[in-house]
């Protein structure tokens, strides 16, 4: 990624009205021309998402952070889609958060979380490539004295073919920069695409074979230090004392910092002589209030709610109280779902640079625009002052969108040796300590049984732990956390549940526990997948009808919901006993505007489970790149089977239990099964692909089991359970 | 002061003997391709080959190396990333973020030389790496690729 070049470009703001498949947009976005100095050497900026060098060479700008899901290739595509240029020539960097503001935002958004990277800005980056191309195309006509209409631009190359003349786009670029953008452009529909929706190689493979990709914790910069960070390990509590100098004369020690309330940190010439002398620093801790917390009295707190009077509601049809009281035959079943680490391979880190008139940071972050607010307020410097240079992640899944604590400390320690880098490298220890933690929540569901064994009412209430009241209170309605209720909800585009029931609640008592919780890659899906869609195979069965036949029942003014269903279901052989042995589970959801489904076929003998195959659906409405989209739905089963089967914080006299990979155990490649992926695009929308399949995993795994063993597992993780 | 053979040339480093190889590949050598992920062997990110065995450094201390003994990195593997377990995974496209492949890539390597034809119970025994993005399935299908290319026993 080269870093670019100038950002005091004189710029014009226009407005670009698009038309896409017909529709007026109707969407203004700011563009920027490019004016270039006389006899500049920096390759000529077309608009902010395209640059093109002489040689050809196409690059295209990419805000979204690549943290292993595929963006940074599929935001490519789209524009080069557009851009009409020859994929073999395109490279892509990343512009910075401080030229995105100096720029007013011409990138939009940088935050790379909820599976948003490409449904939220396809369209504006495929204006970008389209408006590159017309001026180009201007550019060509001009030099050539014919109408623009006249000329096509294919493969890099704009040609005229009344004069069968023809000039490729690296020549062009130059004049092409000067010309004024477009008032209109049209979108291709997605049905032309030739770059777009192909299940090209990823852009960023080369690197991660061979050593040369640069991570965060891999950064060098002269005269760098570095840093191993302590922070107090019971929630809440902070530093009483440290005893600074046992520790300043060990090998390499340069001094021995506060970080801010919390933590302390070591600084030396290594990180291994920093982290051994870390681990030597006598540290007495402020334990702060919370040391009388413990897993079973997070449990309490949220068994209370479950029968507590005061919910907020998140969805409600009929009246599902008064339905429950005159059914006669009513089914009821408690679930509750633990906390989680996010895990990332690539332990937290950030380095920074701190002068009294500037502040520099180089971070992996899912969020460039937070990492630079953060480091302008640990720095007590204006964010004009600021600069911060994403670097590729090793690994993401919400950790590195809203919370920059790391980012914070590595300010905080570098303005204690002001003038020189300081890298932060947290501990794997540190990591699963001080995470952000999926929130735990419990779900009492109750269902009503007509005599024909329909669905007749439902009740959800869910108890536990808001995200939003924590981490983003403007998100709030009016008390209510709205996220809590993902993909239970009855309208909107971003997850509806997906039966109908006469009498519906789904209602929430929120109980938050004081330990910090986060977005986790699926987020509350993951649970409310887990609940409702357990609980219908628990209600099909208490009904006696198959459950698919059951869900069937009340999907039909869900066609989508039921279109990825039916799909897993046929891939499968659900209506063809499986082999002695095996058995089978279904779950469906629809979550960050995809539809998801997965079919698992398992044995469980003397106790022992495996999953051996797993069958799964997506409709994220446009697919750009399937290649891509197979990978997020893979990697998304050993994601969701860690959480199923391993994964379990448990909180212990106010801190966490689990230090390490040795006691947080995730799926690794003897549990993981061969998973079959559908795509099944139905147009239309966008919807994410990273996270929604996520949360069918434990669901579709766990009716298996039952199937196999009568046993319901309603808690999580199964390593905790006997299934013999 | 401790003589180490990295990728076939010998380096003389000043550390503390002490130090987990893991940090005097990373931090005195300078090749940061071999990463840390958990400190106690239980990831496999820090996978390097000495004398060909695949092995976790992170929790061998330099002074257990001897100054002949070939340490290989993800660095060394290939001078062109033409090692056939290489080859596979660009192949098949394998890595998602990246940060574990390294280790899965030496790991891999390391499970051929002894193993040219590896089951799937082979693969599941041998390849503990821990991947959070989820690359189990391609990585499986590339130790088979570059299993059948046939050349990666000699290639160390
Ligand atoms: S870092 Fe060595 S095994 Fe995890
Ligand atoms: S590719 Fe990201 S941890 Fe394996």
């Amino acid at each position: 990624m080269n870093a670019i070049i100038s950002i005091s470009r004189r710029s014009f703001i226009v407005g670009v009205a698009t038309t896409a498949g017909g529709l007026s947009l109707g969407f203004n976005l700011p563009f920027i021309k490019a004016a270039l100095a006389e006899g500049a050497e920096t390759a000529p900026e077309i608009n902010a998402w395209v640059v093109i060098r002489p040689d050809d060479t196409v690059v295209i700008r990419i805000a979204r952070s690549e943290m292993g899901q595929g963006t940074l290739t599929g935001l490519a595509q789209l524009v080069a889609e557009e851009l009409n240029c020859d994929w073999s020539k395109v490279t892509t960097e990343y512009p910075s958060p401080a030229q995105n503001l100096a720029r007013d935002r011409v990138w939009g958004n940088f935050s790379t979380g909820g599976s948003r990277g490409i449904r939220e800005s396809h369209e504006y980056v495929r204006i970008g490539g389209a408006v590159a191309r017309e001026m180009l195309i201007a550019a060509a006509a001009a030099e050539w004295g014919v109408p623009a209409s006249e000329c096509t631009a294919r493969m890099g190359m704009v040609t005229h073919p009344a004069s069968d003349r023809a000039t490729f786009y690296g020549q062009l670029a130059a004049a092409a920069a000067r010309m004024t953008p477009p008032a209109n452009v049209t979108l291709k529909d997605p049905k032309d695409w030739t770059i777009a929706g192909k299940p090209l190689p990823r852009l960023d493979t080369a690197d991660k074979l061979n050593g040369s990709q640069v991570y965060g914790v891999d950064l060098k910069l002269p005269n760098m230090l570095n840093a191993a960070i302590r922070a107090c390990p019971y929630f809440g509590g902070k530093v009483e004392s440290f005893d600074a100098a046992a520790v300043a004369s060990m090998p390499g020690v340069r001094t021995v910092v506060q970080v801010d309330e919390t933590a302390v940190a070591v600084v030396a010439d290594t990180w291994w002589r920093a982290k051994t002398a870390l681990d030597a620093l006598p540290v007495v801790w402020d334990e702060g209030p919370n040391r009388q917390v413990t897993s079973a009295s997070i449990a309490a707190m949220l068994e209370e709610g479950l029968g507590a009077n005061d919910a907020f509601i998140g969805a409600e049809q009929g009246d599902a109280g008064a339905a429950l009281s005159a059914a006669d035959r009513t089914v009821t079943a408690t679930y509750a779902f633990p906390y989680q680490n996010h895990a990332t391979m690539e332990p937290m880190n950030a380095t920074a640079l701190y002068t009294p008139e500037r502040c520099e940071v180089w971070v992996p972050t899912q969020n460039g625009e937070a990492s630079l607010a953060a480091a302008a307020e640990a720095a007590g410097l204006p964010v004009q002052q600021c600069e911060v240079h994403k670097i590729h992640l090793g690994g993401g899944f919400g950790r590195r969108g809203n919370f920059q604590d790391y980012v914070r400390q590595s300010v905080s320690i570098a303005r204690q040796v002001p003038g020189a880098p300081v890298k932060l490298v947290w501990s794997r220890e540190e990591d699963m300590l001080h995470g952000a933690y999926h929130p735990t929540t419990r779900c009492r569901l109750t269902g009503a049984l007509d005599a024909d064994g329909n669905l007749t009412a439902l009740h959800m209430r869910i108890s536990g732990q808001s995200i939003l009241a924590a981490v983003r209170p403007e998100g709030m309605q009016n008390g209510m956390d709205p996220v809590v209720f993902q993909g239970l909800v009855l309208n909107g585009t971003e997850g509806t549940l997906g039966y109908t029931v006469d009498n519906l609640l789904v209602d929430h008592a929120m109980r938050n526990p004081p330990i910090p919780p986060g977005f986790w890659r699926g987020v509350n899906l993951n649970q409310n997948a887990l609940y409702v869609e357990c609980f219908m195979d628990e209600l099909a069965h208490a009904a006696g009808v198959d459950p698919l036949a059951f869900r069937r029942k009340l999907m039909a003014n869900h066609p989508k919901h039921l279109a990825v269903l039916e799909a897993v279901a046929e891939r499968i052989g659900w209506d063809t006993p499986p082999a002695a042995g095996i058995h089978r589970g279904l779950a469906q959801i629809m979550g960050f505007g995809s539809y998801v489904a997965a079919a698992a076929e398992v044995s469980v003998t003397d106790g022992q489970l495996r999953i051996l195959r797993i069958v799964a659906a997506t409709d994220p409405g446009h697919v750009v790149n399937p290649a891509q989209v197979e990978r997020q739905v893979e990697g998304s089963f050993v994601y969701g089977l860690s959480a199923c089967i391993y994964g379990e914080c448990t909180v212990n006299g106010g801190r966490m239990e689990q230090e390490n990979f040795d006691s947080y155990e995730v799926v690794r490649m003897a549990d993981m099964p061969a998973v079959e992926t559908i795509i099944l695009p139905s147009g239309g929308f966008w919807g994410g692909v990273g996270e929604p399949t996520i949360a069918v995993a434990a669901p579709a795994v766990l009716n298996a089991i039952f199937a196999a063993t009568g046993k319901r597992i309603r808690t999580l993780p199964l390593k905790n359970h006997d299934l013999a | 002061m401790a003589r180490l053979t990295i990728n076939g040339a010998p380096r003389d480093i000043e550390v503390d003997p002490d130090t987990p190889l893991l940090w005097v590949i990373r931090e005195q050598i300078g090749l940061t391709g071999t990463k840390y992920g958990c400190g106690v062997a239980a990831c496999g990110a820090c996978t390097v080959h000495i004398d060909g065995v695949a092995t976790r450094s992170c929790v061998l201390p330099v002074s257990a190396v001897e100054p002949d003994q070939q340490i290989t990195t993800i660095e060394g593997l290939s001078p062109d990333s033409s090692h056939p377990v290489q080859q596979a995974w660009l192949a098949l496209d394998v890595p998602q973020c990246g940060y574990c492949q390294a280790g899965m890539i030496m790991a891999a390597a390391g499970l051929l030389m002894q193993n040219p034809n590896p089951t799937d119970e082979d693969i599941n025994a041998e390849i503990t790496n821990i991947c959070r993005c989820g690359t189990y399935n391609r990585v499986r299908a590339a130790i088979k690729l570059a299993a059948n290319s046939g050349e990666a026993v000699q290639r160390g």
